[in-house]
């Protein structure tokens, strides 16, 4: 049973065609890391897998999904922990698991650039879901960031879970298969 | 479903946001008097007409806080992903922007229906209407914040695009107000009201569809 499967999928923002053609599966433990130049179409790529833009061609088939992308989703005005705990999941593990317990009190509208990402991430992880769609994952990130990141990715492929990312970073997936796009 | 209505009551609550039109409501009946001059017969006669073009720009100034924020901060996005369909999530955002507008708005109205000087019965009729009008009024704006959502300066335009839709309401409202019950403006109301309500979270859902594009 795949997580998520792309077949002979084409994707067209604007009245441009970005690519066609795209076929890849995802099984449990397994990732995939989407690579190329700016505005090649990779963070419509995870779009697509999630759910959110319709392919132009093919066929998009996924499990229940975690995204994170540019957008945080939580609420500005919200201390950081209440506002991850409104989507559920277990908040508890994914704020420890990022290393934002010293900040759960704290108002999300204050969280830098770094600490916003790793809130997104902790967003995922409480999620609970098989699949995680992450766009950009490490932008922003610092050395201990990036250090939780991989530890969480790896947790989560040898708890049989599958994760597409796109990124222009290693991420230090092991055993991804690289989609190069443009 | 519960937890997103809760969470617009919230976020209406928060900094005061559902005040805006209560406040801007009864700056409408304050004023009136004193541009109409201080003739209580003619307030009386006019002031329920009056009332009600207060609740309809009131109802104007949510417009930009109930979709395009959540469709910024991509929460419209997170709801999608976890399976909420479009048109629920705007069916609760519907249910919380009544609960934080109409409520309120029929609080206001008795101080101002004694600004305006209006007799015991037209009170009740405006009250009456407003319970039967208000949620087609935030059924507009919700419908007319999904459509704007995403584009820039959308304040003028959401407003160029809902007063006209909101005539019949004004209409049947203020009629009623006016000529009360053998007129059958609150059945009038009472239809348009519940078209308008059901049929904005389907309008609210395919508009935030769309705008992902």
């Amino acid at each position: 049973m795949s997580l998520l499967s792309f077949e002979g999928v084409a994707c067209r923002r604007g009245g441009r065609l970005l690519f066609e053609g795209l076929s890849l599966t995802l099984a449990p433990g397994e990732a995939a890391l989407v690579g190329g130049p700016n505005g090649a179409g990779k963070s419509s790529l995870i779009r697509l897998a999630a759910g959110l833009l319709r392919p132009a061609a093919g066929k998009v088939d996924r499990a229940e999904a975690a995204l994170a992308d540019e957008h945080l989703a939580l609420d500005e005005r919200q201390r950081l922990g209440a506002a991850l705990a409104f989507w559920g999941g277990d908040a508890a593990a994914g704020i420890a698991a990022m290393g934002l317990a010293p900040l759960a009190e704290m108002p999300v509208r204050i969280l830098s650039t770094g600490q916003r990402k790793r809130a997104a991430l902790a967003r995922v992880l409480a999620s609970g879901a098989l699949l995680w769609l992450l766009d950009e994952p490490a932008n922003g990130l610092d050395g201990d960031g990036l250090t939780r990141l991989e530890a969480a990715m790896a947790a989560h492929r040898a708890a049989g879970g599958a994760i597409l990312a796109a990124s222009h970073q290693p991420l230090g997936l092991a055993g991804a298969q690289a989609v190069q796009l443009g | 479903m519960m937890a997103l209505i809760l969470r617009e009551l919230r976020l209406a609550a928060s900094g005061g946001a559902a005040l805006l039109p209560v406040i801007f409501f009864l700056l409408v009946a304050t004023l009136f008097p004193f541009a109409v001059g201080p003739d209580g017969p003619l307030l009386a006669r006019t002031g329920g007409g009056a009332l009600w073009m207060a609740a309809l720009l009131a109802a104007l100034l949510p417009v930009d806080r109930l979709v395009e924020p959540d469709r910024a901060s991509g929460v419209l996005d997170q709801l999608s992903l976890r399976g909420h369909a479009e048109e629920s999530i705007a069916l609760a955002k519907l249910a919380g922007h009544w609960l934080s507008f109409g409520p309120p708005l029929m609080l206001a109205a008795i101080p101002a229906s004694a600004l305006m000087k209006l007799p015991p019965d037209v009170l009740i009729r405006l009250e009456l209407g407003l319970l039967v009008g208000t949620p087609g009024l935030a059924a507009l704006t919700l419908g007319v914040a999904a459509l704007t959502a995403g584009l820039r300066r959308s304040g003028a335009l959401a407003g160029l695009l809902m007063l006209p839709l909101a005539v019949p309401l004004l209409i049947f409202g203020a009629g009623f107000v006016g000529r009360g019950d053998e007129s059958g403006a609150l059945q009038l109301l009472g239809a348009v009201s519940l078209l308008l309500v059901a049929g904005a979270p389907f309008a609210a859902g395919a508009a935030i569809r769309a705008g992902r594009d």
